[in-house]
């Protein structure tokens, strides 16, 4: 019944079935020697979104990932610790002048990518960012027009049931959120409180988990624990939406499948990927290959997959592969507050204000969005320890007032830099893989947006209440490394998401974006999936793909 | 040295175990928590500074849960974070330096052992650690702060506060599944959630 996370389920012709505690549904399978129209590697909110869109075309896929395929219901516990087993902990070398913390803030190893244990949060970029440069001055413009996205928000926020408030007060008028907004925990009613006070907006957050019975998944029980693993299949991720569809479309999901290289013929096409499973390398062969492994894995599998052709690496024929690697600051203000708060019921954001990413009157680039929080004990404590160094009984008793406890925390933009990005190393792992190594540094505009956040939040957490406040620094989510431009010189892939030096290679995750926004990028990277695969779509059927 | 909070002093998140708010595999992880497995990882040398260092970062003069085993076998199965920055060794390597570092500190500023020293001066210690003031040859170019924050001290209250009795002092909800909460509002306090005692309630003191 317990599930380590190492045993491979996707096999002789059946695969999980998640709505289930130990069922089954019906896969497809396609031989190795089978050239299958696309491969596609890695689950996440980029390759489950692509694998079901491709599958439901009428095309032959084999999706890839190199994590295991739970059940929520019976394989996610209540407890942090076990459920690490969520998170890509294999060693990656982080350094710079402000390195990044890896493994359970950005990445995800498990069917379904990191959504499985994402925070829900589902907001839309404000249009003026896919035009960055030449409409607010900074960073780069993507070769996207913003209504496309539009119209690719809309589905994704359907195809997960997104519940938010019938008026949401930032960004173009839209339509009614799908599934009525949740009740709102206290510890959104003190981020409200303090943004009346204030006079600015603020709004319950768009999130997804579903506030109604939706087929097989019951509405939110406010358990709390969204960020280790829904264990009632309330929240809709990638593992309980997209990757079903997927399987009823005839697509085959290769569970525990770790992707090492992809293969490239004289003409400089990929041929199909090797993969390791089961304790040895295999090879499939693909007409197409859609990478969409995230902000590491995928620079780390193009640049291992040099070839005469591609001797770089793959895609890399212009040295960006790897390059401007983003993530979002993420800092905090923490506070105690009189009344009982209780922040571990309900999803941890559940009030939002986006005032900082609408208005533009403020001495940086770029803009931020902050929630209300709920953290769970050790993400709570481990956060003291690493920002204050507190430890002994001075721990002990601050981590008593964990139920009067309220936090502001933002999610920050922070400009693209070249220097900041992900390489090889000369270290290899288990494998034999060449292990990434991260470079990062917040830049001088990235540390006047995160002060002139916690001068804001702090003023605001004051107006609610909160007393004894103290702030932390950190980051979350990753973007960019392989990102969209206009031309070979300009970008990875194209705005199609096709690389420019390979035309039969497509990125489809996070590391294509060229900027990160101010808001959680999950439902950012479905939507560009999403308008992703209907490019390639078209492309195939006009016989171009 | 202070008091340990008894802030909810009738709470004990076990007392849900055959509620709806625990499922099964909750209460095997759960179970599995209270039964440490044998030390396989460290010598006795370096365990001694283990035992030690766990005393001073999570004190626990109420009780004696078990922390260091727990350590000792994460890194027998090599279990890692994914973040490995570029100036720490990997995990394994990383928590031996750090042990010896630390002891080498102690005796070099007190002559004796890191275990040997009362409870204020290796507090004193981790201070200075976490400061950058260190002496020993033994630090190399190990970065004494990053050391202290992000491997030992992150990885033993992660430890700590993985124990249902540290949910209980703290009054978390706990294990939540399939049964969460119903009462969502500033003080509002579902019949399975902890009762704050009437004592502390209104104080920020713990």
């Amino acid at each position: 019944m317990i599930s380590q996370g190492s045993e491979i389920r996707a096999k002789d012709g059946r695969a999980p079935d998640v709505f289930s505690r130990d069922g089954w549904v019906a896969m497809r399978q396609y031989r190795e020697a089978e050239e299958v129209d696309v491969a596609v590697i890695g689950t996440g909110a980029g390759g489950g979104v692509v694998a079901a869109k491709l599958a439901e075309a009428g095309l032959s896929v084999v999706a890839f990932d190199a994590g295991a395929f739970y059940r929520p219901l019976a394989d996610f516990a209540s407890d942090e610790r076990e459920q690490d087993k969520l998170y890509w902990t294999d060693d990656r070398i982080s350094g710079g002048d402000d390195a990044i913390e890896m493994g359970s803030n950005n990445s995800g190893r498990a069917i379904g990518g990191s959504t499985v244990h994402f925070q829900m949060v589902a907001l839309r970029f404000r249009p003026e960012w896919f035009q960055a440069r030449s409409r607010l001055g900074y960073g780069r413009d993507w070769p996207v027009d913003w209504r496309e996205m539009w119209r690719c928000y809309d589905e994704v926020e359907d195809a997960l049931k997104i519940a938010g408030p019938v008026t949401y007060p930032w960004g173009p008028k839209r339509g009614r959120y799908p599934y009525r907004q949740h009740e709102l925990n206290a510890s959104a009613q003190v981020l409200a409180r303090g943004a009346e006070a204030m006079g600015v907006d603020w709004s319950p957050c768009p999130i997804s988990t579903v506030s109604a019975p939706r087929g097989k998944s019951p509405p939110c029980v406010y358990r709390g624990f969204c960020k280790i693993g829904c264990s009632t299949n309330a929240k809709q991720s990638i593992l309980n939406t997209y990757i079903p569809r997927a399987l009823a479309a005839g697509a085959e999901v290769r569970d525990l499948a770790m992707v090492g290289r992809i293969e490239t013929g004289s003409d400089g096409r990929a041929t199909g990927v090797h993969y390791h499973r089961d304790g040895e390398w295999r090879f499939q062969k693909a007409r197409r290959v859609v990478v969409a492994g995230y902000s590491i894995e995928t620079p780390r599998l193009l640049l291992n997959s040099s070839s005469p052709s591609h001797p770089q690496g793959l895609a890399n024929a212009e040295g960006l592969v790897g390059t401007e690697l983003m993530v979002h600051s993420n800092h905090a203000v923490w506070g105690v507050m009189e009344d009982e708060i209780r922040w571990y019921k309900g999803p941890p954001s559940m009030a939002v204000c986006e005032h900082w990413n609408y208005d533009d009157d403020k001495d940086f680039h770029g803009g931020y969005a902050f929630m209300s929080q709920g953290p769970l004990p050790t993400d709570f404590a481990t956060s003291m320890v690493k920002n204050l160094g507190v430890f002994g009984m001075e721990l002990r008793r601050r981590m008593a007032l964990y139920n009067h406890m309220a936090g502001l925390k933002i999610v920050g933009e922070v400009m693209p830099t070249p220097a900041n990005r992900v390489e090889l190393s000369e270290e290899t792992d288990a494998l034999g893989l060449p292990l990434p190594r991260i470079t990062f540094r917040f830049g001088e505009n990235d540390r006047k947006l995160s002060d002139h956040a916690l001068r804001f939040m702090r003023t605001m957490h004051e107006a609610a209440g909160a007393r004894d406040i103290f702030e932390t620094a950190g980051s979350a989510h990753l973007m960019g490394g392989c990102r969209m431009g206009f031309s070979a010189a300009d970008g990875v892939v194209d705005g199609a998401g096709r690389a420019f030096s390979c035309p039969n290679l497509w990125i489809a995750d996070g590391s294509v974006m060229p900027t990160g926004g101010g808001v959680n990028p999950s439902i950012t990277i479905m939507a560009n999936a999403t308008r992703i695969a209907g490019h390639m779509i078209g492309a195939i059927a006009r016989g171009e793909g | 040295m202070t008091s340990p909070p008894r802030r909810y002093p009738d709470y004990d998140v076990l007392d849900k175990r055959d509620s709806p708010s625990w499922d099964d595999i909750t209460r095997h992880v759960v179970a599995g928590r209270l039964n440490p497995p044998e030390r396989q990882f460290f010598d006795d040398a370096l365990w001694d500074v283990l035992i030690a260092l766990c005393d001073t970062i999570m004190p626990q003069p109420d009780r004696d849960r078990p922390i260091a085993i727990w350590i000792d076998a994460a890194l027998a199965q090599n279990r890692t974070t994914g973040t490995r920055y570029d100036n720490l060794p990997p995990m394994r390597e990383a928590w031996k330096r750090g042990l010896a570092a630390l002891e080498a500190e102690a005796r070099l500023c007190h002559g004796r052992p890191f275990h040997d020293l009362a409870q204020d001066a290796r507090e004193a210690l981790l201070k200075a650690i976490d400061r950058e003031e260190v002496a020993a040859p033994e630090w190399n170019d190990l970065p004494p702060r990053r050391m202290f924050r992000e491997v030992l001290a992150n990885e033993i209250v992660r430890v700590y506060y993985s124990h249902p009795d540290a949910w209980s002092e703290i009054g978390f909800g706990g294990p939540a599944s399939p049964r969460g909460y119903v009462r969502l509002g500033p003080n509002r306090r579902d019949p399975w959630e902890a009762e704050e005692s009437a004592a502390t309630r209104r104080s920020a003191e713990p």
